[in-house]
């Protein structure tokens, strides 16, 4: 019986189109777009000015408080202007623009050795300088997450090699290239959070990863790897934690407080290029798939790439595409062009055939409660849906609006085609700026 | 028969028992209300808006009589004559207030305005802003979709089919402010319905409709707004340079006109650059 | 190439595809092998009425929605078919046309539209239905033909007692359970064959179109619940499986009671309304006065699903006990 989370989930057809594409390392492009702010927490504060020369790894912004990440140049070049630029929000937000020219990096980003000697204090130090924040989407920084607040101790670390979303493919293809360094790199996190065990749970719709990380793992203590049922939203902390070591992590609670720290296969790479090899956040593998793309491919990008660019790789954008996503089909942000950059979460670019792309009308709901049964949560979006329209608070407060996921499990079951994600992201948005003005 | 005596008997005993016992009853846990407060609602138009700032108008007329001066206190629908009436009762007098109407800060129709891309998501503006900034590139300007619509109560605002922008039924509209709450963009005002001051008219037709407000709420810089919209205010200072009466702030790349020191002289209206100052007279809309 | 204007909107971008329409139509598929048979024993009467009721149900739904309501036409999502469908699986194949009518106005027009249409009705429109036809016409609803084989009778069709009638009144030979089984008894017309009933209730669980939980807390609740008055006294009462392949329990707890709009929408709420139409159903068979309880369980328990609904929470997560 394979492991799974115990409530709700659902299953889409994964349409892994580009799932045996290896990552190619695109050439620079012309001009990249460096967003300050591509985490959880407060926006980078930048350091460089428009003339500033910078090289692919300086730091051209800091970090502003602990929860926030510093933000580095991910190319060699001349800055050309700091400005606002239309980020995936479809709002205005500030971002550092460099000319490229040519690809010269930092001289401290050198190939190095593993570093026994450093303490779990030095490790998280230079995983905070790196600018690393956790690149399954959520871009939590994870200096933070390392350090949980007094009181909770981590006792397991565990690596989320799911990649639950339909026609992502990004973590599958990292897990192949680049095995061994993950497992250094998740032998470096384990050092970082002070635990003895990690366990890797990888989805069993990727059978080579599970066959080449075990091996791999075979020979480094503490590692195990968990193949899990394929099952939507698997991917999310919480019900990773559930599946695999079968602790529900309470309302409001955070993961350490059961003793885990979740990181991505990702996060763990980068952990591995920063400690090692003194190279901070500045490529990431996005893959660019789509059911009309031509070529469905990964592509290894510096940050601030300017989607269009990517697209382009893949065959251009298809002359009927009705919705370009960033991210996946279930979570991901409908962009408002291809001109939007790269960021650090980033994971993919979906494109959407027009045909596919529009909603149908919504109906009445019919009280089949398929919402209910599939909520991970184990909330009732129906209800939480009419609570949003009538504006009810504090029952929307008790019925724990707040502890929803938003992982959209719940308008795709729903046969009404009822936009109750909308309605309850609104809601919590609502809600959370009434408690930030309290 | 020998039934029906004794069921009669019974039955109407009962209810004049019943009856007795809820006259008592209903007289001694009377609340004692002060009998103004039910002559004032009596004068109140009953719409229970809430444009007063109290619960109904059951709770703006126990504030009128708890009151020690009608200072502040004003029925937007009822308007002066209520206020009078109310004043007379309460053996105040009466403060002259100035009518309001609601104003639409935004001139992005669809041919100034172009769509850039397409909205599918629910059709509701508080959802449509929190999500995105809109389907247009101006991501402050209205979005069409009618929450001020939904929220008024005297069927005094409605979206104009073509320019997709909201447009306000003067003859309808009593100022109560139930659409200033409910755009998410706040691009609605309540300013000075009309004005003593006029350039042609004689001066004292105090009850010519007449205003001057920016109809831009566009705070990007001057370049970028103006590609998203035509009419956008650029923040160009030119109608601040000409104002004589300093009715004029510029704050945000955003001209602001203060309607309680402008004297509707007009000359921002002539020297604004992309025609984003909108002067309103009578019925007919003047945009220079 | 650019594309025209990109369409925006929140997550999800994706749809599993399932519809209200899918959903009804699967429905009327499982309700398919119960018709046959009816077909099969209760022949031309079985055709009039179904038909009848099919029709009138759709065309008083339209009539109303287009000139009372004048409002959406929402007759193509096949829930108008399933409850006329159903309300003729609850009558007689021996019924007049014109009752049929009536009976289809009062599920229609009382039952459905009178709450504001689909998804706002408390009672199972088509049991709203059949009561009001079962009180208003009390002979024609009891007049329960004997089956045939593709007889061609319609009005005139010969009556007989059913199994349920003849336990509330202690007399008579009961069917065998393989005329129970196969549907080779006096009944309505839906309600004969537990076969029948039971394959449409496997393609339902198995498209996913209902969960289990209703229909095998009623039946498990009616088999404890006579089985612990059979075993106080057998000569009096029957055996639970005598009660469960009769009368209407199968057809109720298999497509009335899952009814999604008026049954309760978490796994704890079905438990406790399946036990609750089960009680009911056995306390009305067993100490009523009428033979068949089901009709009326339903739709007490239908009145108590807004009260589940609110009292009753599903588990969330978190709530369930850490285990290592």
């Amino acid at each position: 019986m394979l492991k799974t989370f115990r409530i709700g989930g659902i299953h889409a057809p994964a349409h892994k189109l580009s799932a045996d594409r290896w990552p190619v390392t695109l050439p620079l492009p012309e001009q990249v777009m460096i967003l300050l702010s591509q985490h959880i927490g407060a926006p980078a504060k930048p350091l460089v000015a428009k003339g500033d020369t910078v090289k692919a790894g300086t730091l051209i912004a800091e970090a502003a408080g602990f929860v926030s990440a510093p933000v580095h140049s991910s190319v060699s070049g001349t800055v050309a202007k700091i400005e606002d630029i239309v980020d995936a929000s479809g709002y205005r937000k500030p971002a550092i623009i460099i000319d490229v020219q040519g690809d010269v990096w930092e001289d401290s980003i050198v190939q190095g050795r593993f570093p026994d000697e450093l303490s779990p204090q030095e490790i998280i130090e230079k995983i905070r300088q790196a600018g690393i924040v956790g690149l399954g989407g959520a871009t939590f920084p994870t200096h933070v997450k390392l350090t949980p607040p007094p009181g909770s101790r981590a006792e397991v670390l565990i690596i989320n090699g799911a990649e639950c979303e339909p026609y992502l493919t990004d973590d599958h293809v990292l897990m192949l290239e680049k095995g061994e360094e993950i497992l250094q790199g998740i032998r470096l996190l384990m050092k970082a959070a002070q635990v003895q065990k990690a366990i890797v749970g990888i989805e069993n719709n990727k059978p080579d990863a599970i066959a080449l990380l075990s091996s791999l793992a075979a020979t480094v203590p503490g590692i195990t790897i968990v193949p899990l049922k394929p099952r939507y939203p698997q991917g999310s902390e919480k019900q990773l934690i559930d599946a695999l070591i079968r602790r529900q992590v309470a309302s409001g609670a955070l993961p350490v407080s059961v003793g885990a720290i979740v990181q991505n296969v990702g996060t763990a790479f980068a952990v591995y290029e920063a400690v090692v090899n003194n190279k901070p956040l500045i490529e990431r593998i996005v893959t660019v798939t789509g059911n009309h793309l031509a070529h469905p491919c990964n592509l290894r990008v510096r940050i601030g790439t300017p989607i269009r660019y990517l697209i382009e790789q893949a065959g251009g954008i298809p002359a009927d595409t009705g919705k370009i996503v960033g991210g996946g089909p279930l979570m991901g942000r409908a962009l408002l062009n291809a001109d939007v950059p790269v960021t650090k979460g980033l994971s993919g670019i979906l494109l959407i055939p027009a045909s596919e792309a529009q909603r149908k009308p919504a109906r009445h709901c019919i009280r089949c409660a398929k919402c209910a049964n599939i909520c991970c949560m184990g909330l009732e979006p129906w209800r939480l849906m009419n609570l949003a329209e009538w504006k009810e608070w504090e029952p929307m407060k008790q019925n724990k609006m707040m502890d929803c996921l938003e992982c959209g499990s719940c308008s795709y079951v729903c046969p009404a085609n009822r936009p109750i994600l909308d309605h309850i992201k609104w809601g919590k948005n609502e809600l959370r700026l009434a408690a930030a003005a309290k | 028969m020998e039934f029906l005596l004794p069921a009669v008997i019974a039955l109407g005993g009962m209810g004049i028992i019943s009856a007795i016992i809820l006259y008592f009853v209903s007289k001694k846990f009377e609340v004692q209300d002060d009998p103004r407060i039910t002559e004032i609602q009596a004068l109140l138009p009953s719409a229970n808006c809430g444009g007063c700032g109290y619960p109904g108008c059951s709770g703006f007329a126990a504030a009128c009589t708890q009151a020690a001066s009608l200072d502040g206190l004003l029925c937007p629908v009822g308007g002066t004559e209520t206020m009078n009436r109310i004043a007379t009762v309460l053996g105040y007098s009466a403060v002259a207030c100035e009518p309001r109407v609601a104003v639409v800060r935004c001139n992005g129709s669809c041919e100034k305005r172009p769509h850039t891309n397409q909205y599918d998501g629910t059709g509701n503006c508080a959802i449509a802003s929190a999500l995105y900034g809109g389907e247009t590139g101006c991501p402050y300007g209205c979005l069409g979709w009618g929450d001020c619509v939904t929220a008024c109560l005297f069927d005094a605002i409605r979206i104009h089919p073509e320019t997709r922008l909201p447009e306000v039924d003067e003859t309808r509209c009593t100022a109560c402010g139930a659409c200033v709450k409910a755009c998410p963009k706040q691009l609605i005002e309540l300013r000075r319905k009309s004005s003593g001051f006029h350039r042609t008219v004689k001066p004292d037709d105090a009850d010519t409709l007449h205003r001057i407000y920016v109809a831009c709420m566009n705070r990007d810089k001057g370049g970028v707004a103006r590609k998203a919209c035509s009419a956008a205010c650029i923040g160009c200072s030119k109608c601040l340079k000409n104002c004589e009466s300093e009715a004029i702030v510029i704050a945000n790349n955003l001209a602001y006109i203060d309607d309680s020191k402008c004297t509707l002289c007009g000359r921002c209206v002539s020297e604004c650059p992309t025609a984003s100052i909108v002067e309103y007279l009578q019925t007919k809309e003047i945009v220079c | 190439m650019t594309t025209d204007k990109l369409i925006i909107s929140p997550s999800p971008h994706i749809h599993s595809g399932d519809s209200v329409e899918k959903n009804m139509y699967g429905v009327l598929i499982a309700l398919v092998p119960a018709w046959m048979v009816s077909l099969v024993f209760f022949g031309l009467g079985a055709l009039i009425v179904t038909a009848v009721s099919i029709a009138s149900c759709v065309l008083f739904e339209y009539l109303i929605q287009r000139f009372l309501i004048k409002g959406r036409i929402t007759v193509g999502d096949g829930s108008a078919l399933i409850t006329g469908t159903l309300l003729a699986f609850n009558l007689p194949s021996s019924l007049p046309v014109w009752i049929i009518l009536i009976g289809a106005l009062a599920a229609i027009g009382i039952g459905k539209m009178s709450f504001g249409g689909l998804g706002n009705n408390i009672f199972n429109p088509a049991l709203v239905g059949r009561v009001f036809l079962l009180i208003s016409f009390p002979v024609q609803m009891t007049n329960w033909p004997e089956p045939g084989l593709f007889p061609l009778h319609y009005t005139d069709a010969v009556s007989g007692a059913t199994t349920l009638a003849m336990l509330k009144g202690h007399f008579g030979e009961w069917p065998s359970y393989a005329a129970m089984l196969s549907g080779k008894m006096g009944g309505s017309l839906g309600e004969v064959s537990a076969i029948a009933l039971l394959i449409g209730g496997v393609y339902m669980l198995w498209k996913k179109i209902i969960t289990w939980h209703i229909p095998v807390s009623i039946l498990l609740t009616v088999a404890v619940f006579t089985g612990v008055m059979y075993g106080i006294d057998s000569t009096q009462y029957a055996n639970p499986f005598v009660h469960l392949l009769s009368g209407g329990l199968l057809l109720g707890a298999i497509f009335m009671a899952t009814d999604y709009v008026t049954s309760p929408m978490t796994p704890k709420g079905m438990m406790i309304f399946g036990a609750g139409i089960g009680i009911i159903t056995v306390a009305i068979r067993l100490f009523g006065a009428y033979p068949e309880g089901m009709s009326f369980a339903i739709l007490i328990m239908n009145a108590f699903t807004p009260l589940i609904n609110r009292y009753v929470k599903p588990k969330r997560f978190g709530e369930v006990i850490n285990n290592g």
